[in-house]
């Protein structure tokens, strides 16, 4: 995975954000089961290395837009497990004051602009924003999370073709876990990979192990170079898997049972931790230890968001318009 | 009885999967396209009207891309060539995706032709504000009321949602189905919190229910509500509340807003010259909207008092559950509403 040339505190501040992002997910999971969270969940288990790999290369004020999958995105781009955790719960502390919701986390603060259900309608948003970047001289970066089943819709080709067009400051980050929503990427996608797409824009498409979060990391350091130095966009595909249903319930009966058992053997989290120990970066204490904080940071924000107000039903009036008259 | 003993109980998804599938049987240019609609171990479609039927049409039911454009203009020339799609989106909110395919090409072609051809699309849509969020919840019937060409229909029930189906496979005319997420009665992981009954006694006939006309789901004298979908479900609750205080109120299920059965309502209204509009989208340029200012132009002199449009807020649905309740109109904003009216 590496040739040592990572500190051991940026090592283990990896792990703690993609051990974070698994918590608080199976954490949700088990409280939307029980009944205790309301509305709808897509979650992320098993694609932590994406996000964190990602955001590891990214500076404070760069900004992503992510998807309908969003809680490991905010979370690895600085958003904290509390405001979250109450958005979740729809209360006026969430991040979104209870008006967003799981699939519209966001918090402009930490460069997340709120998430976009509609598939694919998050990819010119990062253009617009790295267009933005280059019109006013700000060396900042922009990027859209989006999965393979995004790569589908007509607004992949235009935001795509107009970054080029403009040599935009902006990576397209794919994550391939080789389903869009039930339907497998190989059923409707025809080409070996997806970033060889990015060659008909003229621009680099690089595909990666999207499992390991210091490949992603390196892949992205690059492409965020290129972009910081005008070099325009990229596009960055991250092969991964999901390792829990696509939403709610979702048994996901349509993946294999030896494709997931395969999946499950090489998910990012434990497979990480192969990597510090066999490269003495970490021994079961420390990564005890970051655990057990972990928990801690999570425990506390869900008893501060079930403790904490909901909003009053009339604020769903409010927020619309700046200027109300 | 023996009409009963060959009845079944649907619910409105096993309704529309028995009404597509035979619908298939019976006429061989009847497709299915859609996400997700025919994956083995799946779902199909995002509420598991086409479960299964992969198996039996694997020709026939075509599992798409994320591609909602591409879905609609597929079935818009696909149609063109005699064949009779039925193109679905998960969502309505993602017919947003399609506008271009939906507004321009299948609800116009056929008029810009002089007439000289036809467009047999059925479009079938989910709809209603169900704790998703502002990009999950739209209502989408409004938007397309403003779009000539596409006729639109609201089944609340199962024995309508399979009528309703037949008519518009045959109909050699576009028609937007808007299927409620709260209606459905879905099943397994694609249940629905807060899911309503809607399911009906199903007789085992070809039976057809036809676009344009309303069905009066309570008769009264007093005040008439018009309302579809999940709030003609609650409108019907309304009016047991409002029975108990003695107000007597008509409830009209209008099916299908285009064309729209002017006929029953104007009689309704003739007999109790009280109208309320009840909708799940937003207030401005609802059907509310729409029936408010034809009664106005057309039946004035029928009404005693004003007429009353309950409706969502002009805002997009709110995620948080008390921001959600006090968004979609409630039983009891009916009754207040009702008896508003009475008290003019
Ligand atoms: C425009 C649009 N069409 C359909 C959907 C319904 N939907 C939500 S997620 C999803 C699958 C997305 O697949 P992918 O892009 O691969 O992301 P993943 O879910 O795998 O993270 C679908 C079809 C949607 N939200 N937006
Ligand atoms: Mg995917």
């Amino acid at each position: 995975m590496s040739d040592g040339k990572y500190t051991t505190e940026f090592l283990l501040d990896l792990y703690r954000r993609m051990l974070t992002i698994r918590r608080f997910e199976e954490r949700v999971k088990y409280l939307f089961l029980e009944g205790i969270m309301p509305g709808t969940i897509h979650q992320c288990q098993g694609q932590e290395a994406c996000a964190v790999g990602v955001c590891a290369a990214l500076e404070k004020d760069d900004v992503i837009t992510s998807t309908h999958r969003p809680h490991g995105h905010c979370l690895a781009k600085g958003m904290t497990v509390k405001e979250m955790m109450a958005e979740l719960f729809g209360k006026v502390t969430g991040c979104c004051k209870g008006k967003g919701g799981s699939m519209h986390m966001g918090d402009m603060s930490k460069g997340v602009i709120p998430a976009i259900a509609i598939v694919g309608g998050n990819i010119p948003v990062a253009g617009g924003a790295a267009l933005a970047f280059k019109l006013s001289g700000q060396k900042r970066v922009a990027v859209s999370f989006m999965g393979d089943g995004a790569v589908n819709e007509g607004i992949f080709h235009e935001a795509l073709n107009m970054a080029a067009m403009w040599t935009l400051p902006v990576v397209f980050v794919v994550e391939n876990n080789l389903y869009g929503a039930s339907t497998p990427v190989g059923m409707v996608v025809r080409t070996k990979t997806i970033a060889e797409r990015a060659a008909i824009y003229k621009f680099p498409g690089v595909t990666v192990d999207g499992n390991d979060p210091l490949a992603v990391y390196e892949a992205m350091r690059v492409a965020v170079q290129r972009a910081r130095n005008g070099g325009g966009p990229t596009l960055l595909e991250l092969m991964t898997y999901r390792i829990t249903g696509h939403s709610r319930r979702d048994p996901a009966l349509y993946q294999p049972e030896d494709e997931r058992k395969k999946a499950l053997a090489s998910e990012p989290i434990g497979r990480f931790e192969k990597y510090l120990f066999q490269g003495r970066f970490s021994t079961q204490q420390r990564l005890d230890n970051i655990s057990k904080a972990v928990d801690t940071e999570i425990e506390d924000a869900v008893t501060a968001a079930m403790s904490a107000p909901e909003p009053n039903p009339e604020d769903a009036l409010k927020d619309l318009f700046v200027e109300t008259s | 009885m023996v009409e009963s003993l060959l009845m079944k109980k649907l619910s409105i998804v096993e309704a529309l999967r028995e009404g597509i599938r035979q619908e298939m049987i019976r006429d061989e240019r009847v497709f299915c396209i859609g996400e997700d609609i025919a994956i083995p171990g799946g779902w199909g479609g995002a509420f598991t009207v086409t479960l299964g039927m992969e198996e039996e049409f694997p020709e026939r039911m075509l599992n798409t891309p994320i591609s909602e454009a591409g879905i609609f203009g597929y079935a818009c020339g696909a149609a063109l060539m005699g064949m009779r799609p039925i193109a679905d989106v998960q969502y309505s909110d993602f017919l947003f995706c399609a506008m271009d395919q939906v507004a321009n090409n299948i609800a116009k072609l056929r008029y810009m032709s002089g007439g000289k051809l036809t467009m047999p699309v059925v479009l079938r849509a989910p709809v209603g504000v169900t704790g998703r969020g502002a990009q999950h919840s739209q209502c989408i019937e409004t938007f397309f009321l403003p779009v000539p060409g596409l006729k639109i229909a609201c089944p609340a029930t199962a024995y309508d949602a399979l009528g309703i189906l037949r008519t518009a496979v045959r109909c050699d005319d576009p028609v937007l189905i808007c299927e409620h997420k709260l209606l459905y009665g879905s099943k397994g992981a694609r249940k629905e919190s807060g899911a309503v009954d809607a399911s009906s006694d199903i007789p085992d006939e070809d039976y057809t229910v036809p676009l344009g006309k309303a069905v009066i789901r309570r008769e009264g004298k007093d005040v008439t509500i018009v309302a579809t979908l999940l709030m003609m479900h609650r409108s019907m609750q309304a009016a047991e509340v409002l029975a108990q205080e003695g107000i007597d109120a008509e409830v009209i299920d209008p099916r299908s807003l285009v064309p729209f059965d002017w006929e029953t309502v104007k009689a309704s209204v003739g007999k109790t010259g009280r109208v309320i509009t009840v909708e799940e989208s937003p207030k401005r340029n609802g059907i509310g909207a729409e029936i408010a200012a034809t009664l106005a132009e057309e039946a004035a002199e029928l009404l005693v008092a004003p007429i009353k449009r309950i409706a969502a807020p002009n805002t997009p649905a709110p995620f948080s559950p008390p921001m959600e309740k006090f968004y979609i109109p409630q039983v009891d904003n009916i009754v207040q509403a009702v008896r508003d009216v009475m008290a003019y």
